[in-house]
């Protein structure tokens, strides 16, 4: 890519050479903590997610440790299960689910609407600090002993004989919920009722559509978790028989009410990711996204299909053959919409003059990555095969590779992509696609071996196992390795940018998208006036035309 | 030259007025007081909406537990007083209608009205929720509060106890939730007795009393679905 006629590129926006943005609008602490505005918010979930991403990290980094040898000598088992619990849960409610909706998304969403903020700012800010209670419960957790039960809180393991601090770890996840509700409800009204006139439905740029897929699926799932964790908060505390079948209750009714969250929960964390995806694929490509209708819709079809699936993850729990099948068919069906969006992107790809710039060797990435664990999930879909995998190590490769391979990568891809909007300055290409390199192949190293070593037959959530599956064992701690450093590497160069980066214009990338037409960083209002869209989705013509024209005018 | 919004559009004519004005209570970040309005309604829908789905998750334990013990399910429904019921579900249906009221007031600019039925509402609410206090303390003296204070034997069908005692969770837990529901709402309604005697509410803006009562009725809803299940199926 030429970057010369890219920052030359029009924009609409006058005061983009102008020194106010959102950043220096206001100074003080108090500035940062009492915002509404939805674009410092993102900033203060980034903070926060970020240091939970560590947080969850080194707990990961300490089981590899662990598992460098067959005997388990670093810790007791008992410290491994809470490691491997607490790496779970910080990693999927206070990483994952918050990581693009309420960064990303917070961000940039108002902006491509070409409102002046989400529908209603008080209650974005007053989310991100249900998110911080929800998350004080969680290091409280961690720092007072953890917690043993696996991120599932299978009952009655977690009601009845579990020593550590359930009550307070689900209090936590039960809390930080609602405030992923009011996101996604904050999203939805804002996607309905702001949009910038001309702004059609079908005119929307593709990460709206699976944001707005995302948003559907938090609202409708996240509070059956809630209610789910109230019932085993209550079984907990009066030793009462809900869940528990020497009282009388059912256990597998806890698996079926969890996972109606769970499962749809998978799709929370990697509709976002596909949402950056096709906008970083379209600006990389400098093409409309190949069969945007499909890839908008695909969305809300695996939103839809997301909610019908949930019991794949009880085929050994003793469901009936019958509902397994049924399940097992349903699982199958949410691969046709997955898919669609992976050949619409490499469609997209094919015969594309393509950059590779930093985010774009993410999208590569996240493709590759994202079939394979979408394929590997169709064989865990699939009765038989998973009676055998269940509970091994291929599970944890599966799912490693949708919400590490797609999601993380995803959401790298999507902070370099609108750095330089939300700072105003580029990060350092060079070191950037060092660390996409170290990160991808530190991923691979990481996860592939566990497919094999699951396949043949090492079960999950032990710290000790058979000397025979040592070998890879090794591999996948070596690629732990790396890809922490490929993790640690964006922290150090993208603080330095923060000061040194070379200044970024309104448009580095000459991509089309309402937030490339105001400045770098953008105003506080977003937009001076409201801009009113004339051009299709990623009409690159139609979009560079009406910015001289608005420019001209 | 502000260019026209999608809502203007579509509803021409309404912001010139509102804008004309400088409505107090329009945000910054909306064009009109009817994008404003239209916002706010939806995003009560839509919380309703997760709600439904909150509620939904106990309503369906309740059922599956009700199919697996269909005995116990009768005999606990036996200890609960279907005209305390009845009482309190008149009540709530009464303070749907005063919520109503206030909504109706509150776009007719009637400020008295506003605040009169809004505390009536408020009256009511806290009615229903002093009678099941009531309630609470009878089923705690019988020995029916579930877990280690849970001494109540069914002495005609001994084996059908712990049954009594997931139907008394099930019990407890769906309408101490309903009502933490209906305290919530109370607190809301305080703080618009206050704005409402203040006179914020008129015809141009009137939502918060409209969106606090989609709150209430469905509320109210969830306690009508709970009264037949609770008190009324033998």
């Amino acid at each position: 890519m030429t970057s010369t006629t890219i920052d030359d590129a029009p924009f609409i926006e006058p005061s983009a050479t102008a020194k106010r943005n959102y950043l220096n609008d206001e100074y003080g602490v108090l500035s940062w903590l009492l915002t509404r505005d939805h674009k410092r918010i993102a900033i203060l979930y980034a903070i926060s997610v970020t240091i939970f991403f560590f947080v969850g990290g080194i707990f990961a980094f300490l089981m590899r440790l662990e598992l460098l040898t067959p005997e388990g000598d670093l810790f007791t088992s008992d410290t491994y299960n809470k490691l491997f619990t607490l790496h779970g849960i910080v990693m999927i409610f206070f990483f994952l689910i918050p990581a693009i909706p309420a960064v990303i998304g917070n961000f940039i969403l108002p902006i491509m609407l070409g409102a002046k903020d989400l529908a209603f700012p008080k209650i974005n800010l007053l989310s991100w600090y249900i998110y911080i209670i929800g998350g004080t419960f969680g290091v409280i957790v961690i720092i007072t002993g953890g917690v043993d039960t696996g991120w599932t809180f299978y009952t009655p393991f977690s009601t009845q004989y579990s020593n550590t601090h359930v009550f307070l770890t689900t209090l936590g996840a039960f809390i930080t919920g609602f405030s992923s509700i009011l996101t996604g409800l904050n999203f939805l009204v804002t996607i309905h009722r702001m949009r910038a006139p001309g702004l059609t439905w079908f005119r929307l740029p593709l990460f709206v559509w699976s944001i707005y897929a995302t948003s559907v699926v938090i609202m409708l799932a996240t509070p059956v978790l809630a209610i789910t964790l109230v019932l085993l908060m209550v079984e907990r505390v009066l030793h009462v028989g809900i869940f528990d079948p020497a009282l009388g209750g059912d256990p597998v009714l806890y698996q079926h009410m969890f996972w109606f969250y769970s499962h749809p929960a998978v799709y929370i964390m990697i509709l976002p990711g596909m949402a950056v995806i096709s906008e970083c694929v379209a600006a990389f490509t400098r093409k409309k996204i190949f069969g945007y209708k499909f890839v908008a819709f695909s969305s809300l079809a695996i939103a839809f299909l997301g909610f019908l699936v949930w019991a794949h993850h009880l085929f050994i729990a003793g469901i009936s053959i019958y509902s397994a099948m049924i399940f097992s068919f349903l699982t199958m069906l949410v691969a046709v919409p997955s898919a669609i969006k992976v050949f619409n992107w490499t469609a997209t790809l094919y015969k594309a003059s393509v950059s590779w710039q930093t985010p774009m060797l993410y999208v590569l990435g996240f493709i590759g990555l994202f079939t394979i664990g979408g394929v590997t999930g169709l064989f865990l879909g699939a009765l038989g095969i998973d009676v055998h995998v269940h509970d091994s190590y291929f599970v944890v490769a599966h799912f490693h590779y949708i919400m590490v391979g797609g999601t993380i990568m995803a959401y790298l891809a999507g902070i370099h992509y609108w750095w330089p909007k939300i700072t105003g300055r580029m990060y350092p290409e060079w070191w950037a696609r060092l660390s996409a390199l170290l990160v991808f192949v530190g991923f691979n190293l990481t996860f592939f071996p566990q497919f094999l070593v699951g396949y043949v037959g090492m079960p999950r959530r032990y710290h000790a196992y058979a000397p025979e599956f040592q070998v890879l064992n090794v591999l996948s701690t070596a690629g732990a390795t790396i890809l922490a450093a490929g993790y640690i590497l964006p922290m150090i160069y993208l603080g330095w940018s923060l000061k040194f980066g070379r200044k970024a214009g309104p448009n580095p990338w000459g991509a089309v998208g309402l937030e490339w037409a105001t400045s770098s960083p953008p105003p506080k209002e977003n937009f001076h006036e409201t801009p009113t869209v004339t051009w299709e989705a990623y009409d690159y013509p139609a979009f560079l035309k009406a910015m001289r024209e608005t420019q001209d005018a | 030259m502000r260019n026209p919004t999608l809502h203007e559009l579509q509803h021409p004519g309404t912001s010139d007025d509102a804008h004309a004005h400088h409505h107090p209570f329009l945000q910054h970040h909306f064009e009109d007081l009817g994008q404003q309005h239209e916002a706010s309604t939806l995003g009560m829908w839509f919380f309703v909406a997760q709600e439904i789905l909150f509620f939904g998750g106990i309503f369906m334990a309740y059922s599956v537990y009700r199919h697996m013990y269909p005995e116990a399910w009768s005999a606990g429904a036996h200890h609960q007083n279907w005209k305390i019921g009845l009482f309190n579900t008149i009540v709530l249906i009464g303070s749907s209608l005063t919520m109503a009221l206030a909504v109706w007031g509150a776009q007719g600019a009637k400020r008295k009205l506003t605040t009169v039925m809004l505390v009536l509402t408020l009256l009511l609410g806290m009615t229903f929720v002093g009678v099941k206090g009531f309630e609470y303390r009878e089923h705690i003296h019988e020995g029916l509060f579930p877990g280690s204070h849970f001494t109540y034997v069914d002495h005609a069908h001994p084996e059908l106890t712990r049954g009594v005692e997931l139907f008394m969770v099930f019990y407890f837990t769906m309408t101490g939730l309903h009502a933490l529901h209906m305290i919530i709402g109370a607190g809301l309604l305080i703080w618009f007795i206050k704005r409402a005697w203040r006179g914020d509410f008129g015809p141009e803006y009137y939502s918060p009393v409209e969106i606090m009562g989609l709150y209430w009725h469905f509320v109210d809803i969830v306690w009508i679905f709970l009264f037949p299940l609770l008190y009324l199926i033998h």
